[in-house]
């Protein structure tokens, strides 16, 4: 009975090898978009959206147009629990199948991977986040972080909170709180946020939240009170950011100044503290809602027919959309190395190059069928952020409301201290490799 | 059957007390280090990277564990600390002295983290059991608030990280991203080879007796003429020392760069269930706990993936918390004295076998 049952099963091992053979074959002529995502822990919250958003779009290239360029693209999702370790391992085990780009989905990973990047071939594309030194071509040609830095979103912060109180020099004097996750991410912006404080004559308050007590807060925010910094400024990121709004609300922090960076900006971060929330800012790159015709594409062709984890009514929502923004980027990225290379199906070293010459222009965002979704993006050899602008939003208590113009980051307070930070980051790591690669023509 | 030891006489009493007196054992031992030396010739990168070297490093933290709380029985929670502090003494030595061999560094960065646990180990003299455990959680969180809070730990980086320089060996490169996996595999496993020979030495000898006689009973051992203090900060010391040796090849030869939350509670409790689900107070468990804990999740997940299955990300990671955590219990019930013991009954069992009485 029992050799039986072994034999049995051993039959249907060895089909399932066969089939998974099969598969490999296949998978041959098409292109390989690993997506690390997190949909377990406690930063799930924020990462199913945009692991929802990423999928999503390419699935719908996929089931639209056929893949890119006529191939498939073969979308693989690898779950990193937004723990550095379980990301490296994720990493680890794509890095053999040839993927196109790799999106860590966090700065501690961003940060582990940077190294390897140039070593394995495989450009790394940290959209909006990471190391912003890395936005130095010269440095990094394997790293991008588009279509900002986090030094050029508190630059944007700053300017608007100046534009608030009625120009950059009426600052001084003034105390802004900045509350951050105490982690690579959260430290990231720290320096920019001291340089322009000594510039413009504004006190910095620090408040670290570690990972642990993300949940909690209270020491935090007890603080706050006590400080009353004249705005409060917001790192975080998973069940650090409800938190944190309701932390706010309770401690009657004016929510008008409260503002956090795009991070902060799902809607599940405003929500659960209800109408409390109201006011609340943060800066934005995606434009949320579902009226876009790339957007209905999805809705149509992949949510509409199954074949996504996302609910219906979560379909344009503000991670949503910057997941989707993410895989805009991918796309085009690969388009652009099909046109570089004429090859159909592109590696790594193809799509580095792709991310290098991509712009992707009002016009362009037109033809996607996402007009006005984003600022246009223009991405070249020396500069691998395109340090865009982004907007501000406010809670209405139900949704997100475009309250400012897009605000340019202060490039002239950025640049040199992104230069300095790569050269230091080079510095410190002997045997950095000098960039081999060349520039390619703009397309 | 296989192992009836039938035919092998003793004749004297050093092949009498060898640490293997079965052949089949000797035979065993041999087959495994062949294959362990030989296993990148037909590994591939990610079973050497993914798998062998976090395996190898999560072992060698699980002795030095094993040789506190199994051998001497004071109970620690400050494992990953101690990790920690080989791992950034380690960065520390060789940003001050690049010049130097890393190896050195790494096995010198043990000697720290060895003094900052004899420190840590002071209150076990006073102090037993779970209160221990409290005073070591002391040590936890103190040292992983000054991996965050002292910048000059990490070289004033901006994002508080640690990052792994470029360093060779006989010009052959170690570490940093540009080494290959075969080497830092055998630079890991000869270094856990030796360690847990040196190990096993330890526990054998006069060292390693008087650590399991204050386990057993303290007092008892004090009447006997074993002075306590010396006793248990030695255990803490060379505990620590595998510790902060672990950590230091952790970061140097498998992370590549570590932030400090590489070093939390949680990794201390990993190692922890290692040791308790491998077997307290044993060498063997040590690797068998860190397999099941460490490799058996990644089997699962990547398990499926090549046998055809597709399951979301998600759900899989799901499945194998499930699984991992049934598989704890499960052998946690069939014997709670750890899967080394199981080996121990199931080796009795085959020496009798087919004959059972």
């Amino acid at each position: 009975m029992k050799t039986k049952q072994l034999c049995v099963a051993i039959a249907c091992a060895g089909l399932m090898a066969s089939a998974v053979y099969a598969s490999k074959a296949q998978a041959e002529d098409s292109i390989y978009v690993p997506l690390l995502t997190y949909r377990t822990g406690p930063y799930a919250n924020s990462g199913i959206p945009i692991a929802n958003g990423m999928h999503d779009y390419l699935a719908m290239l996929n089931e639209r147009d056929g893949g890119i360029g006529g191939v498939k693209l073969n979308i693989e999702e690898c779950e990193t629990g937004y723990d550095t370790k379980k990301g490296v391992e994720c990493y680890e085990s794509i890095k053999g199948k040839n993927p196109a780009v790799v999106n860590p989905w966090s700065t501690g990973i961003t940060l582990q991977l940077i190294p390897k990047a140039g070593v394995d071939k495989i450009p790394i594309l940290s959209m909006a986040y990471g190391l912003s030194a890395a936005a130095v071509g010269k440095d990094f040609p394997w790293v991008f972080n588009p279509p900002a830095t986090y030094w050029d979103g508190m630059s944007m912060i700053i300017k608007y909170i100046g534009g608030k109180t009625g120009g950059l020099d009426k600052l001084k004097g003034k105390t802004v709180g900045f509350i951050f996750l105490d982690a690579g991410y959260g430290r990231e912006p720290i320096p920019l946020l001291e340089q322009l404080a000594k510039d413009y004559g504004f006190k910095v308050k620090l408040y670290a939240v570690a990972g642990k007590e993300m949940q909690d807060q209270s020491s935090q925010w007890l603080a706050v009170r006590r400080d009353r910094p004249d705005w409060m400024i917001m790192w975080g990121w998973g069940a650090m950011n409800p938190t944190a709004v309701k932390r706010a609300a309770e401690n009657g922090y004016p929510m008008d100044h409260f503002i956090s960076v795009w991070w902060g900006g799902g809607e599940d971060d405003a929500r659960p503290a209800g109408a409390q929330a109201k006011g609340y800012l943060t800066l934005n790159f995606a434009v949320p809602g579902e009226k876009f015709p790339a957007i209905e594409a999805i809705m149509k062709d992949v949510v509409g027919k199954g074949k996504s984890q996302t609910p219906k009514d979560k379909v344009g929502e503000s991670h949503y959309n910057k997941g989707v923004y993410n895989s805009v980027m991918i796309a085009e990225a690969i388009r652009n190395a099909q046109k570089l290379t004429g090859k159909k199906v592109v590696t790594g070293e193809d799509v580095r190059r792709g991310l290098e010459t991509m712009h992707i222009t009002a016009a362009r965002w037109k033809e996607l069928g996402l007009d006005g979704f984003a600022a246009p993006l223009n991405i070249t050899c020396a500069d691998h952020s395109g340090h865009q602008p982004a907007y501000m939003q406010q809670w209405d208590g139900a949704k997100w409301v475009k309250v400012s113009d897009w605000i340019q980051p202060m490039t002239d307070k950025v640049g040199p201290m992104l230069d300095a930070a790569a050269k230091e980051y080079v510095e410190k790591n002997s045997g950095w490799p000098k960039r081999t690669e060349a520039c390619d023509k703009a397309m | 059957m296989l192992y009836r030891e039938a035919g092998q006489f003793k004749t004297s009493y050093a092949s009498d007390q060898a640490i293997f007196p079965i052949l089949q054992d000797r035979i065993g031992i041999v087959v495994i280090l062949a294959v362990a030396f030989t296993l990148p010739l037909y590994a591939d990168d990610f079973i050497v990277n993914a798998v062998m070297i976090p395996f190898l490093i999560f072992s060698l933290a699980a002795i030095g564990l094993n040789l506190l709380t199994g051998y001497t029985g004071q109970l620690s929670l400050g494992t990953g600390a101690f990790m920690g502090v080989g791992a950034y003494a380690c960065y520390k030595l060789t940003t001050i002295w690049p010049d130097v061999n890393i190896i050195v560094w790494v096995v010198c960065s043990g000697f720290f983290s060895a003094a900052v646990g004899a420190v840590f180990g002071l209150p076990s003299l006073r102090i037993k059991g779970f209160y221990l455990a409290i005073a070591t959680l002391a040590a936890q969180f103190f040292l992983e608030w000054c991996f965050i809070r002292i910048p000059w730990l990490y070289n004033e980086n901006i994002s508080g990280a640690i990052e792994v320089p470029q360093r060779e060996l006989f010009n052959i490169i170690v570490t940093g991203p540009r080494a290959t996996a075969e080497t830092r595999y055998y630079v890991v496993l000869c270094l856990v080879v030796a360690m847990t020979w040196i190990a096993s030495n330890l526990m054998h000898g006069r060292i390693g007796r008087t650590w399991m006689a204050v386990r057993d009973m303290d007092i008892a051992a004090e009447l006997m003429g074993i002075r306590l203090l010396p006793t248990k900060l030695m255990a803490f010391a060379v505990s620590s020392f595998y510790c902060g040796v672990a950590g230091a090849l952790m970061v140097f030869l498998w992370y590549g760069g570590a932030e400090p939350a590489v070093f939390n509670i949680n990794q201390s409790f990993t190692i922890l269930f290692m040791i308790i689900i491998g077997g307290l107070g044993s060498l063997l468990g040590s690797f068998l706990g860190a397999a099941l804990i460490y490799v058996l999740p990644i089997a699962l997940r990547f398990g499926p993936e090549l046998l055809g299955l597709h399951m979301h990300a998600a759900t899989v990671e799901h499945v194998t918390f499930m699984v991992v955590g049934i598989l704890i219990i499960f052998f946690l019930i069939a014997e709670p004295a750890g899967l080394a013991r199981l080996w121990q009954i199931g080796k009795q069992k085959l020496r009798v076998w087919p004959f059972p009485y």
